[in-house]
């Protein structure tokens, strides 16, 4: 079972790595997303609390415009039905997952610190929690956008149904990174915003146990 | 004429519904039944209870429907499930807009602005854009089987985010609806304590016509329901013929 899981990982992994298609695509959409902003914002004075909101739109967008590939390029290419030969349901969801977490992380980690090298209002000081933030918020992320991707790729308008499926399944999650976020640059302690770190917590393996059961419904065909 | 008496009872219902909602008249200390307390800040408006909550409740109910047909669907691939499903997700999304309008029109009235971002307001936007994704992906599948399959589980992967909008958040957030965190207006700070969401410091004689107004707005609901799905099973089975 890990090893099958692991299998299929590499396979994506490696011809990833091959194509640096997704990879190459996504860091330039950041980079033009994160400019968007600069520009936009110029040298006018913005409060604090704005780009703690702005950095989670530019984290949602890279997500939904390259998270979906793990799955809509196995239905482009037709090779579905081999994938399924070779492995179990649940070993092939748990493998793009965890292709999807090593992307997102990737991606996220370049869109913070690029984000926060670049705007100078930007200041964490609470460091901590908003690092467990991150972590869970790209654990929730991550799972949320592989179960939705499974249901786009069988579906006809892939690329435009994909945000809005997956926003309104990861705006709890969304709204309370940012919450989050805010507290981390206003430097409240992390006890005081438990309520928030719980409903991450829970929102996280309620995601991934639920794409575990209905993933074998969506994959047979 | 005969089997239609509850027809003519529910429309009885809801006008007197509709009649004990609107006309009884606010009074400092009511004494008779027609007369109902008043509440600072609310005064006349207190009245929108009887008609907007049961529009959000039926948005609720009708998802659930649309969630546990869908599931049905999954068990035994009974096309009349799917139909069924539908048919409630189509109820809802009216019932969706329609809590949505009533509540902001009256926002306008009580709390100055149409949309506040409080985090009712956010849970209800939240479940039109649901009802709104659900439509659309079931427009982008062809399929028949494919359709039915797929959107019954989108509809139970977006059934699992909503109770932290309807239960957890407006509890944890600061808002304006009854239930949510309070700023006390006198300290700045969050008030200590969270009021229950559904106040049973309501009076007596407004509780009777709430419940009464939830009761018949279901059965309403119900009935709109079982005419939606017989008539798409007819469309669906007409169009099975034809081809």
């Amino acid at each position: 079972m890990l090893k099958k899981v692991l299998y299929i990982f590499y396979k994506d992994f490696s011809s990833e790595l091959r194509t640096r298609y997704a990879i190459n695509a996504l860091i330039m959409f950041v980079i033009v997303a994160i400019s968007v902003i600069l520009f936009s914002i110029g040298s006018e004075k913005a409060p604090e609390n704005i780009f703690a909101g702005m950095l989670w739109v530019v984290i949602f967008f890279s997500a939904m415009s390259g998270l979906s590939r793990t799955f809509v390029s196995e239905e482009e290419r037709g090779t579905t039905l081999i994938l399924s030969l070779i492995a179990h349901p649940t070993s092939i969801l748990l493998g793009k997952l965890l292709f999807n977490l090593v992307l997102i992380f990737f991606i996220n980690t370049i869109i913070t610190i690029l984000y926060y090298t670049l705007f100078n209002d930007f200041v964490i000081r609470n460091f901590e929690m908003f690092f467990y933030a991150f972590v869970l918020g790209n654990i929730g992320i991550a799972a949320s956008s592989t179960i939705i991707a499974a249901i786009i790729s069988k579906a006809n308008a892939k690329g435009t149904l994909y945000p809005v499926l997956s926003f309104p399944v990861l705006l709890p999650l969304i709204l309370m990174l940012i919450e989050l976020t805010k507290f981390s640059v206003e430097g409240v302690q992390i006890s005081e915003a438990s309520a928030e770190f719980l409903v991450l917590i829970s929102y996280d393996v309620i995601m991934i146990t639920a794409s575990i059961m209905v993933f074998d419904i969506i994959w047979r065909d | 004429m005969k089997n239609n008496w509850w027809k003519f009872s529910l429309f009885l219902l809801i006008a007197l519904v509709m009649i004990a909602g609107i006309s009884p008249r606010i009074i400092d200390v009511p004494s008779s039944i027609w007369e109902f307390p008043l509440i600072p800040g609310l005064e006349d408006k207190a009245k929108i209870i009887f008609f907007h909550v049961p529009t959000a409740w039926l948005t609720v109910l009708a998802y659930l429907m649309a969630m546990f047909y869908g599931i049905r669907f999954l068990r035994k691939k009974d096309y009349y499930d799917d139909i069924k499903s539908v048919s409630a997700a189509a109820l809802g999304l009216v019932f969706c807009l329609l809590a949505t309008i009533t509540g902001s029109v009256w926002a306008k009235f009580n709390w100055g602005s149409f949309w506040h971002w409080d985090p009712r307001e956010t849970s209800i936007f939240i479940l039109l854009l649901i009802y709104g994704a659900y439509f659309a992906l079931r427009s982008a599948l062809d399929n028949e089987e494919k359709r039915a399959r797929l959107s019954a589980i989108y509809s139970i992967i977006a059934f699992l985010t909503t109770p932290f909008f309807i239960f957890i958040m407006p509890r944890i957030m600061i808002g304006l609806h009854p239930g949510s965190l309070e700023i006390d207006a006198a300290s700045g700070q969050i008030a200590a304590s969270a009021n229950p969401v559904i106040e049973f410091k309501m009076a007596p004689n407004m509780r009777v016509v709430f419940f009464t107004s939830l009761f018949a707005f279901t059965i309403l609901f119900f009935w709109m329901w079982n005419l939606a799905h017989r008539i798409l099973k007819l469309e669906f089975n007409s169009q099975k013929e034809i081809s």
